[in-house]
């Protein structure tokens, strides 16, 4: 601009001119009526954001997603050598889980002919489907590691005292979730490796007492591993254990505020 | 409420009785020679108070008194040095009009309880780190699928049974108790105890501390639970050979350590 004015007969040169058209562009867009309706205040794509404390506040506030968080947290909370952020990645993994595995349903078929064959088929003949394939694999098994250690980082915090001790509670409840989730999904490849391990699981259930054979035989629909299991345990997978855990989750999460946030420092 | 300190009613009322143009006790040496009687030294610093003190002088020290009054020294001739019927405008050392009374610091009239804390913003020092873990995970799943396929085995066989059948890895400490004991006790009484104990630990463990060196026991406990699970199933995982007999991993190879 300041060259513009010392020479008013010279145009600016074409880069400085794209910047400006660049600039105009950006100013009417988030002028415009339908931005600032879908960007709340204190959003860093609204006009004039600036890094004030206000706006600081703001982002988390006015965000559906962040709001799960507080404005502020205690200064040891953000410490990634305190928490070394296993919660967190324990629930990014259960989104990242929800994502691949929804890629996963429109290619594959719970019924004893169809199931280990659409894998195949999706292995061989779907774009990006064995990576996607690996990615839920790989991050179910890395779930259940982040999950018991942050149950033993909790534990060695001694973060379950008093006033946490009920989250404590719910959080073994989603381990549990977690192993259930992991086991469940183990068959869904209807290949030996997914019959037999399960063979042995479900086997190791039936030793409960009183009930053991029961649960046994609701949860195989069956005196043993067959179709109607495929079909129980997909059902199970994909929709009823995820049901459950979103809402322990909830729970969780909603505890860690009410409770005062994370505990500490030591 | 609160009651407010005699020395800043009388002040208040000369000011008020300067305003409306009533002559109040001097001229503009008023609050000076009103001040220093009842002294009692305690609310207002004794250097703020003889700046305040100084017709005119040291402006800058903002004596609190000298706060939008006629500068008495060389105030105008018309009113003989007394205050003129309207505030002046603009007359403090920084053009303010409003005076400041007194500072009252927090804690002197209120009784605070929370201490404000070492609190910061979650945006962005929280979701900074919690944006840079996940986009580390993902890129870890990611290369990792990438150079490693999720086993696909033949299809199911009912009649063909795989020597050895493992259990997923994260069960394979059940499994590997089940080897030891009779399975009432290893598949029900040893998990069950474990689990119950493990979801009522904070009713069990009474101990308020959170430092390490007060918790010894219940540190030293979790540690030997914890492992106590870690070493069966390191042991399922890579020591079970044929018929879940025991073998070392380098004996029969770890081919098949990524079948999970």
């Amino acid at each position: 601009m300041a060259n513009t004015l010392e020479s008013p007969d010279t145009k600016p040169k074409l880069p400085q001119r794209l910047q400006n058209a660049q600039q105009q562009a950006a100013d009417w867009m988030q002028d415009s009526q339908f931005w600032t309706s879908i960007f709340r205040p204190g959003s860093i794509f609204r006009k004039g954001y600036t890094d004030s404390p206000r706006n600081r506040s703001y982002v988390i506030m006015n965000s559906v997603l962040y709001h799960l968080h507080p404005v502020k947290v205690k200064r040891h909370a953000v410490k990634v050598s305190y928490t070394l952020c296993l919660g967190g990645l324990s629930f990014f993994l259960f989104i990242l889980l929800t994502i691949t595995g929804i890629f996963l349903m429109f290619f594959y078929r719970p019924t004893d002919t169809a199931a280990w064959l659409d894998i195949e088929s999706l292995h061989t003949q779907v774009a990006f489907g064995l990576l996607v394939r690996n990615m839920h694999r790989w991050a179910a098994h890395l779930m259940v590691i982040t999950v018991f250690l942050h149950m033993a980082r909790v534990f060695y915090h001694g973060a379950y005292k008093a006033p946490r001790e009920f989250n404590w509670v719910v959080g073994v409840m989603l381990l549990q979730l977690t192993l259930l989730l992991a086991f469940t999904g183990y068959l869904l490849p209807w290949d030996q490796l997914a019959l037999w391990a399960v063979t042995v699981g479900t086997n190791m259930m039936g030793f409960t007492p009183v009930f053991g054979e029961q649960v046994r035989f609701v949860l195989l629909g069956g005196q043993q591993i067959g179709a109607e299991t495929l079909l129980r345990w997909y059902v199970l997978h994909v929709l009823m254990l995820p049901f459950v855990i979103v809402i322990f989750m909830a729970i969780h999460f909603w505890r860690v505020r009410k409770d005062g946030g994370i505990s500490g420092p030591l | 409420m609160t009651e407010i300190p005699e020395h800043l009613l009388r002040r208040s009322a000369e000011a008020r009785a300067r305003a409306t143009g009533a002559p109040a006790a001097g001229e503009g040496e008023a609050p000076a020679a009103a001040q220093p009687d009842d002294d009692d030294g305690v609310t207002i610093p004794r250097s703020l108070l003889e700046a305040s003190q100084q017709p005119g002088g040291a402006p800058a020290v903002a004596g609190m008194a000298a706060y939008g009054t006629p500068q008495a020294g060389s105030g105008p001739a018309g009113g003989g040095g007394v205050a003129t019927a309207l505030p002046p405008l603009m007359a403090g050392p920084a053009g303010n009009t409003h005076r400041l009374l007194t500072v009252v610091k927090s804690g002197s009239i209120q009784d605070v309880k929370a201490s404000p804390g070492d609190k910061v913003h979650v945006w962005p020092h929280l979701l900074a780190a919690e944006f840079t873990a996940a986009l580390f995970i993902t890129a870890f799943t990611l290369v990792f699928s990438l150079f490693i396929n999720a086993p696909l085995l033949e299809l199911a066989n009912h009649n063909e049974t795989p020597n050895p059948s493992k259990a997923p890895w994260y069960f394979l400490g059940l499994q590997e108790l089940l080897t030891m004991f009779d399975p009432m006790i290893a598949g029900v009484t040893i998990p069950g105890v474990a689990l119950i104990l493990l979801a009522f630990a904070p009713y069990v463990d009474k101990n308020p501390s959170l430092r390490p060196e007060d918790r010894k026991f219940a540190i030293s406990i979790q540690t030997i639970h914890l492992m106590f699970w870690a070493v069966l199933v390191i042991i399922g995982s890579f020591f079970r050979g044929q018929g879940f007999n025991f073998t070392y991993p380098w004996d029969t190879g770890l081919h098949g350590i990524f079948h999970l």
